[in-house]
């Protein structure tokens, strides 16, 4: 039978809070990015201009249909190309950036399905009544429907971060140190790998769950 | 920047010396379409299972199968295929870890791959069952009971038939997840296509070809299903719940 052997998880505290630190930079980053670029797609979409919506389009559908980890390969392939074309060929270590990337451009792409079905989900007539008051198309977009929109797709949007946070631990394949990737190889070290993922896998549990136990509540307030 | 450009790269003998780097390409699309499908089986039986117990009126089996849902939901993919590959032969009693590590690696990889995205996958197809379940309206289970039908025979013969015609649309994109999920399997070393891109820029040192058609396979695995999906669904669409949703 296996022996348990925890102790080598209250020494190890530093690093795995370092690793979380990663963590949350990429989950927080790309919720970030993802949402403002996602709702640049979103009105693409939705907008007037067809070359617009249909690059838009064809940018949410890639980035759908290829999974996360060849996205993250592709931009730790491309990003440091990019950067050495700018800064020369000293750009020291690009793990943490070419994740940063790939993570924003990816989640844009889930983001905008959320924030499209957001915009569409204001009723017609307060477009209609925004334009009628002398509103610009653009005014009426940000002044009247996305704030509206928002306020619907919040339980979803945060739904989507807590994936995203659990999906962050893909840097992995990369050899980014996140918290996954600090558990993991603490664990090889000391040879307490059973522990260490439990543990890991503990954490992720925990945090997520209650995380989601809040955006419960939240709709339901909501959907008062 | 100057890139020399390649595609014949793929027509070279392999470095191993058995077919061509194309062969690799098709090695690793087999392993990720098998993954998935047999993965899919699990998760559909069990996601079935999982869906009807949080829907039959008894406290205790709704508990069991809600909790189900929240720990497969809430703990990362690749933490859970960790657990799978890393943890759970060390922890199965008596010889039958052992029996686990002594099979052939692709064995290893692929069972544990498998079990862990089939039940993975299972937690989101018992939310979509319970929801269908859920659309359905209420009398109809009342008729079925009223009938004379137990309660198992008005799942199996009124309840499912019906739900499972409605989430035809959702069970679309799980679908669709659990092949691209299953490029997850590479960081256990499975060579399916992800691992096989990977092997191919160090291999050949062409990574944008490599990367390309990779890419592009996956794109192909998408429209193909969707495509096979689309079929499925105008044939099963129920008349007048639009949609399904």
């Amino acid at each position: 039978m296996y022996e348990f052997d925890w102790s080598s998880i209250p020494g190890a505290i530093p690093l795995l809070l370092k690793g979380m630190a990663i963590t949350l930079e990429v989950t927080l980053t790309a919720i970030f990015v993802g949402i403002v670029w996602g709702t640049l797609l979103a009105v693409a979409r939705l907008g007037r201009s067809r070359v617009l919506a249909f690059l838009a389009t064809a940018y949410v559908n890639l980035f759908r249909s290829v999974p996360l980890v060849m996205v993250i390969l592709w931009f730790y392939l491309i990003v440091p190309q990019g950067l050495k074309a700018i800064f020369g060929q000293n750009i020291g270590d690009i793990r943490l950036t070419s994740a940063l990337v790939a993570f924003a451009l990816f989640e844009a792409a889930y983001y905008s399905e959320i924030i499209r079905a957001g915009i569409q989900s204001v009723a017609k007539g307060q477009v209609a009544a925004g334009l009628a008051l002398g509103l610009t198309p653009g005014q009426t977009m940000r002044l009247i429907v996305l704030p509206q929109a928002f306020r619907n797709m919040l339980p979803l949007l945060l739904t989507q971060g807590i994936i995203l946070f659990q999906d962050t631990s893909l840097v992995y394949v990369i050899g980014l140190s996140d918290f996954f990737g600090t558990s993991y190889k603490i664990g090889d070290r000391d040879g307490r790998l059973v522990e260490l993922l439990l543990f890991a896998g503990a954490v992720y549990f925990v945090i997520c769950f209650s995380v989601s136990r809040v955006v419960k509540r939240l709709q339901a307030r909501f959907s008062q | 920047m100057a890139y020399n450009w390649n595609w014949q790269v793929f027509l070279q003998p392999s470095a191993t010396g058995e077919g061509t780097y194309l062969a690799w390409l098709f090695e690793g699309l087999k392993w990720t379409v098998t993954l998935s499908l047999t993965a899919w089986i699990i998760a559909l039986v069990v996601g079935s299972v999982i869906g009807v117990l949080r829907t039959v009126p008894n406290r205790w089996l709704g508990l069991i199968a809600a909790s189900y849902v929240e720990v497969f939901r809430n703990i990362p993919l690749l933490v859970q295929l960790f657990i799978w590959y890393f943890v759970l032969p060390e922890l199965l009693p008596g010889e039958m870890g052992n029996t686990f590590k002594q099979m052939n690696p692709l064995a290893q990889q692929f069972f544990s791959a498998m079990v862990c995205l089939g039940l993975f996958t299972a937690a989101r197809v018992a939310e979509q069952v319970r929801a269908g379940i859920n659309s359905l309206p209420r009398g109809q289970k009342n008729a079925g009971l009223a009938m004379g039908f137990t309660l198992a025979q008005c799942y199996r013969h009124v309840l499912l038939p019906m739900a499972y015609r409605i989430i035809v649309p959702p069970l679309t994109s799980e679908f669709l997840n659990i092949f691209k999920n299953s490029a997850v399997a590479t960081t256990i070393g499975l060579i399916e296509l992800s691992r096989q891109a990977q092997h191919l820029v160090d291999f050949t040192a062409q990574p944008y070809e490599a990367f390309i058609a990779v890419t592009l396979l996956y794109l192909l695995i998408n429209v193909t299903v969707m495509f096979l999906m689309r079929r499925l669904e105008k044939r099963v669409q129920v008349p007048g719940f639009v949609g399904g949703k």
